[in-house]
């Protein structure tokens, strides 16, 4: 599934997984086997994680979600987008998200 | 993994949460008859039964819980697997993101529970109490014809379908003779990276319901010589493992009643109650999440966990008052090692504050082996404790 996300991607959260969030910081817990490498494996995201996270609601590009996010850490939009481009890539490979086309 | 991401295990309590632990126990009611048991009545008993929380009931607390960060819950008993909506309750805690740590005798895993736990995994390795290695010993303890083979094939069903658990023992008369068998036996289950813990102190019954009961297991309880005697059967581990532990948790408490976790999480009972943890169970102390109580519940229904939380902050600043316990327990450097605590005070004594004779025994043999302590010597007596357990 990574090579087949790109800029142009729609991410959603996958149903396999809930995703809380616990005084502002997203834990995500697999709800099915498979999706960590351990037992008891949970997933926390850093600030720049939880920008990304948030906006992927299966409306936005990637690319979208790279301006904004951009925009929110007044950083280089092509870095941003490579950032984004790996966390989603990474994600949807453990099954924590599904990328539509 | 990407700079944004964090794996992480054993996570238990998130830092913002506001409930670190949720203890829920399903049922009173036990399919084994356990003759040590602290807390069981029988499978049948309608009365309780009636009286247990509905499915509805539990799913809303759970709905709290979740509410307030928790990240954790332990389903217990009783034996929890007798309630008919285990899987539903279980399911319920999961969609929520709740991790389901699972305490039972495994003798009512099925194979669609077994597969269930394997497709939607707990997220924490569940624990099995053993009762013996044969029928024989393991039914000298449960005192139900059949339950040994019964356990035997839940613990088969969870091994096959890679579900992770450990196994505990029950130290008692019948299977004593067995310790090695069943350690060489626990050796080979994949997710015991220590030898298994034993229970061999067996606590009165929570609810000071049996007297008659409450002889049988002052009966079982291992003499505190041979209560050491098992504990430091790996000498130089134990001796490390308790040096450690006394620099951290160590040390004379004074009058302060609760110098323990109680009440940084919920224990609910049953039947709605919360109380501060599992063995607190002075009535006065718990607030009742189902029915209008004085900690403040809203329209006529229950207290809210998180007003069952805010009434147990309270508990830090109870103070002992029986001059024996001022005497002792408020002096004595074991206090972190010796099991006295509230609720055993409770169970035995029916009061907070009362040394524990055999559980006070037990710590003092300890700390004399360990060479902490002069043979006739008491730890209230000590002053220079510190010097002592380096
Ligand atoms: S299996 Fe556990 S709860 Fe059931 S009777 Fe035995 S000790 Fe008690
Ligand atoms: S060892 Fe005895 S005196 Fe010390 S805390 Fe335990 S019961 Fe109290």
């Amino acid at each position: 599934m990574t090579s087949e996300v790109t800029l142009q991607t729609v991410c959603v959260p996958s149903e396999d997984v809930v995703a809380r969030e616990i005084e502002g910081e997203i834990i995500i817990v697999p709800l099915v086997a498979g999706i960590g490498d351990a037992d008891d494996e949970l997933y926390t995201l850093n600030e720049t994680g939880k920008a990304i996270w948030d906006r992927l609601d299966g409306q936005r590009s990637l690319a979208a979600v790279a301006a904004e996010v951009a925009g929110e850490f007044d950083a280089p939009p092509a870095a941003i987008e490579a950032d984004v481009l790996g966390f989603a890539a990474e994600m949807a490979q453990r099954g924590i998200l599904t990328a539509g086309a | 993994m990407s700079d944004f991401v964090r794996r992480t295990t054993r996570l238990e309590r998130p830092i913002g949460s506001r409930l670190g632990r949720l203890d829920i126990e399903l049922t009173e009611r036990c399919d084994n008859d356990c003759i040590h048991c602290c807390i069981n009545l029988p499978a049948g008993d309608r009365e309780a039964r009636a009286r247990e929380l509905t499915t509805a009931q539990v799913e809303g607390i759970l709905d709290q819980a979740a509410e307030l960060g928790c990240l954790q819950v332990r389903y217990t008993g009783g034996e929890p697997l007798l309630r008919p909506d285990f899987e539903e309750l279980y399911l319920h805690a999961r969609r929520l993101g709740i991790k389901v740590l699972i305490f039972t005798n495994a003798r009512r895993i099925t194979p669609e529970l077994a597969d269930l736990l394997a497709r939607v995994p707990p997220l924490v390795t569940a624990e099995v109490t053993v009762y013996g290695m044969h029928a024989e010993s393991y039914e000298a303890v449960s005192r139900v014809p059949g339950s040994y083979s019964q356990f035997r094939r839940g613990v088969d069903l969870l091994l096959d379908r890679g579900v992770p658990f450990v196994v505990k023992g029950a130290l008692l008369p019948a299977n004593r003779g067995e310790v090695e068998e069943f350690e060489a036996w626990a050796a080979t289950i994949p997710w015991m990276d220590k030898p298994p813990s034993y229970a061999m102190t067996f606590d009165l019954r929570n609810r000071r319901d049996d007297e008659r009961k409450n002889e049988l297991i002052r009966s079982l309880r291992l003499p505190p010589d041979e209560a050491v005697a098992m504990l430091t059967r790996r000498p130089e581990e134990y001796r490390r493992e308790m040096t450690e532990f006394a620099g951290r948790f160590m040390g004379p408490q004074g009058d302060v009643l609760f110098a323990c976790g109680a009440g940084h999480g919920v224990s609910v009972d049953a039947y709605g109650r919360a109380q501060p943890c599992m063995g607190v169970r002075a009535p006065e102390l718990t607030v009742d999440l189902i029915r209008a109580c004085a900690a403040g519940g809203a329209d006529g229904g229950g207290a809210t966990l998180a007003a069952a939380l805010e009434a147990f902050a309270a508990l830090r600043e109870l103070r002992a008052t029986n001059p024996e316990y001022l005497r002792r327990c408020a002096r004595c450097f074991l206090k972190g090692l010796c099991e006295q605590c509230p609720a055993k005070s409770w169970a035995e004594h029916g009061r907070l504050d009362t040394p524990v004779e055999y559980l006070c025994a037990v710590a003092h043999a300890q700390a004399r082996w360990l060479g902490w302590l002069g043979a006739d010597e008491y730890a209230w007596e000590v002053v220079d404790w510190r010097a002592r357990v380096t």
